[in-house]
């Protein structure tokens, strides 16, 4: 079967989310990668290494724009037959997949966590990862969106054939005017440890804290939902129902007493340590380690430990 | 100005997940239905506000039957002028796609927004596909949007950061946290929502492509094991050689 994955390569580098989501394909079938931009071939080639036998790349355009994006992978799909579209389901692939997915009348399961059953049916994330349901495709064609962090990556080295690809995709409907990224910060949604922290912190000056223990461990930063409602902490901080759902392998929560709709957006993590006063806080039950005990000496001490750690690595 | 918001119900936050009849169907049992959250905090309020700043007209478009209109009439009461209900079960993303695009199609509306995903599904798919039925421009996962003449200028999330982009109405939006803030709707919004008009209309016949076969709700978590609060490097020993995370 011959299977198209869509990578975003548009800063040069190859993310992890693109290698689960090749290595996802070679599972179902021949893999070729398409892309755009001004990446270099060699590191396209190495996309050989999880499992693509070749990488279509657009040099024409560069960006992530969903009518631009839609035209070349279609044009790509019909290009090498592919019966499969694959995304990661991150930001670029949410809006691209949907599109494509229209276009081409291929059925889309969106935040896929599990390869295709015998049967066809994919397993997916739903209600907000509290239950996950097996979808169906009842089209001839159809459009995977992988969920990050729920699938890894296998290298088995080789590289990939890297091949210019034509695809008239026309002018970009969304003009970028600036992009702002914060230097330094890990970026939270693909964060694989996370420290986070609620209103047992009593105010945003207590966040140093936290900061610490974040730097010592090479983690992103997060809050609860009222934290950053009052203005405590920045609104893309918000992990949640109605905030940002992230899948770390480890998430440490302080000062967060485990409301449902706070769960929703944390349930998909590996490992949770929970950290509160108060041992009925309901955060309890859902944690694999869990430490009965005031935040404001704890996280000093967690810091402490994680430093003699790292120092003896 | 032209708008309209796409309006999904969802069950509350609080729900009790649970599926019947052999895990093939949502357990409706108790459950209370409300405006998807993204769909009416977001994408709702931020529509109104345009429309108070720069006039024009917000109509809310639902995919569903009867059944829906009490949360239809919720977002009448927060401020929407009229509302329309395609008269069809909603089935899958595309289905609903399809019919708010057949519906959209020649109505001249500037702005289409949606909500970032609804919270029972979360596909994140219904805006994308209605951008691509009517071939217009989406920006997904917006957080701020503001419109000047026939161009939109908008921010959206990105990986680690903020993008600020621009477009050309007419535009497809799916709006995310930051857009705009919850409304509560008032006694007299209650009242004027009973007569809003609220049109249904008949289904093109827009078909699934998916559909779910079956439910599951996931392993129940095994015991926390507590950590004495004094003992920090047991915990990252733990960490380490057991979670096998650090």
């Amino acid at each position: 079967m011959s299977v198209l994955v869509y990578v975003n390569s548009n800063n040069g580098k190859i993310a992890k989310n693109a290698m689960e989501a090749v290595t996802y394909g070679k599972k179902i079938g021949n893999v070729t990668v398409v892309t755009n931009g001004g990446a270099d071939a060699g590191a396209l080639a190495e996309l050989g290494a999880y499992g693509a036998d070749k990488v279509l790349v657009d040099r024409a355009f560069e960006g992530t724009d969903p009518q631009q994006l839609t035209k070349l992978v279609v044009a790509a799909a019909e290009n090498v037959g592919a019966e499969t579209v694959i995304f990661s389901n991150d930001l670029v692939g949410k809006s691209v997949a949907s599109r494509v997915s229209a276009r081409m009348k291929a059925g889309l399961v969106a935040g896929a966590t599990g390869v295709p059953a015998e049967d066809g049916t994919v397993k997916v994330n739903v209600f907000s990862g509290k239950a996950f349901g097996f979808v169906k495709v009842n089209t001839a064609k159809r459009v995977i969106s992988l969920l990050p962090n729920s699938f890894q990556p296998e290298n088995n080295g080789g590289t990939a054939a890297v091949e210019e690809f034509t695809s008239n995709s026309g002018e970009a409907g969304i003009k970028v005017l600036e992009t702002k990224k914060p230097e330094g910060a890990i970026p939270l949604p693909e964060a694989e440890l996370v420290v986070s922290a609620g209103r047992g912190l009593k105010g945003p000056e207590n966040w140093g804290m936290v900061e610490e223990l974040a730097t010592e461990l090479g983690a992103a930063t997060a809050c609860s939902r009222p934290v950053a409602d009052i203005g405590w902490r920045p609104h893309h901080e918000h992990v949640g129902q109605t905030g940002v759902a992230i899948r770390p392998n480890l998430y440490i929560a302080a000062g967060i007493s485990g409301a449902i709709q706070h769960l929703a957006g944390v349930n998909g993590s590996k490992v949770i340590v929970v950290i509160n006063t108060d041992p009925e806080a309901p955060f309890f039950k859902a944690a694999d380690y869990g430490v009965v005990g005031d935040a404001f000496e704890v996280l000093p001490r967690l810091t402490e430990a994680v430093k003699k750690f790292n120092a003896s690595k | 100005m032209k708008i309209l918001v796409c309006i999904s119900k969802s069950p509350d936050t609080t729900s009790k997940i649970a599926f019947t009849e052999g895990n093939t169907k949502f357990d409706e049992n108790g459950v209370q239905y409300i405006v998807n959250p993204y769909d009416e905090w977001y994408a709702l309020v931020r529509g109104l506000e345009l429309k108070e700043a720069l006039g024009g007209t917000v109509t809310t478009i639902t995919v569903g039957t009867a059944a829906d209109d009490a949360t239809i009439r919720k977002a009448l009461a927060i401020g929407a002028d009229n509302a329309v209900r395609v008269d069809a079960e909603a089935t899958d993303a595309y289905q609903v796609a399809s019919e708010i695009a057949a519906y959209a199609k020649d109505k001249g509306f500037d702005l289409v927004l949606t909500g970032k995903e609804t919270i029972n599904y979360n596909g994140s798919q219904v805006a994308g596909m209605i951008a691509e039925e009517l071939e217009l421009p989406f920006v997904s996962l917006a957080t701020k949007l503001n419109v000047e003449g026939t161009t939109a200028k908008l921010d959206k999330e990105i990986v680690g950061g903020v993008e600020t982009v621009e477009a050309q109405l007419p535009l497809v939006v799916s709006c995310a946290k930051g857009m705009a803030e919850q409304r509560i709707p008032n006694m007299r919004g209650i009242m004027a929502a009973r007569t809003k008009p609220l049109e249904v209309v008949t289904p093109v016949g827009g078909e699934a492509m998916t559909s779910f076969v079956s439910f599951d709700l996931p392993p129940a978590k095994s015991a926390v094991k507590l950590i004495d609060p004094e003992n920090m490097d047991e915990l990252v020993e733990l960490l380490h050689n057991e979670a096998k995370v650090l």
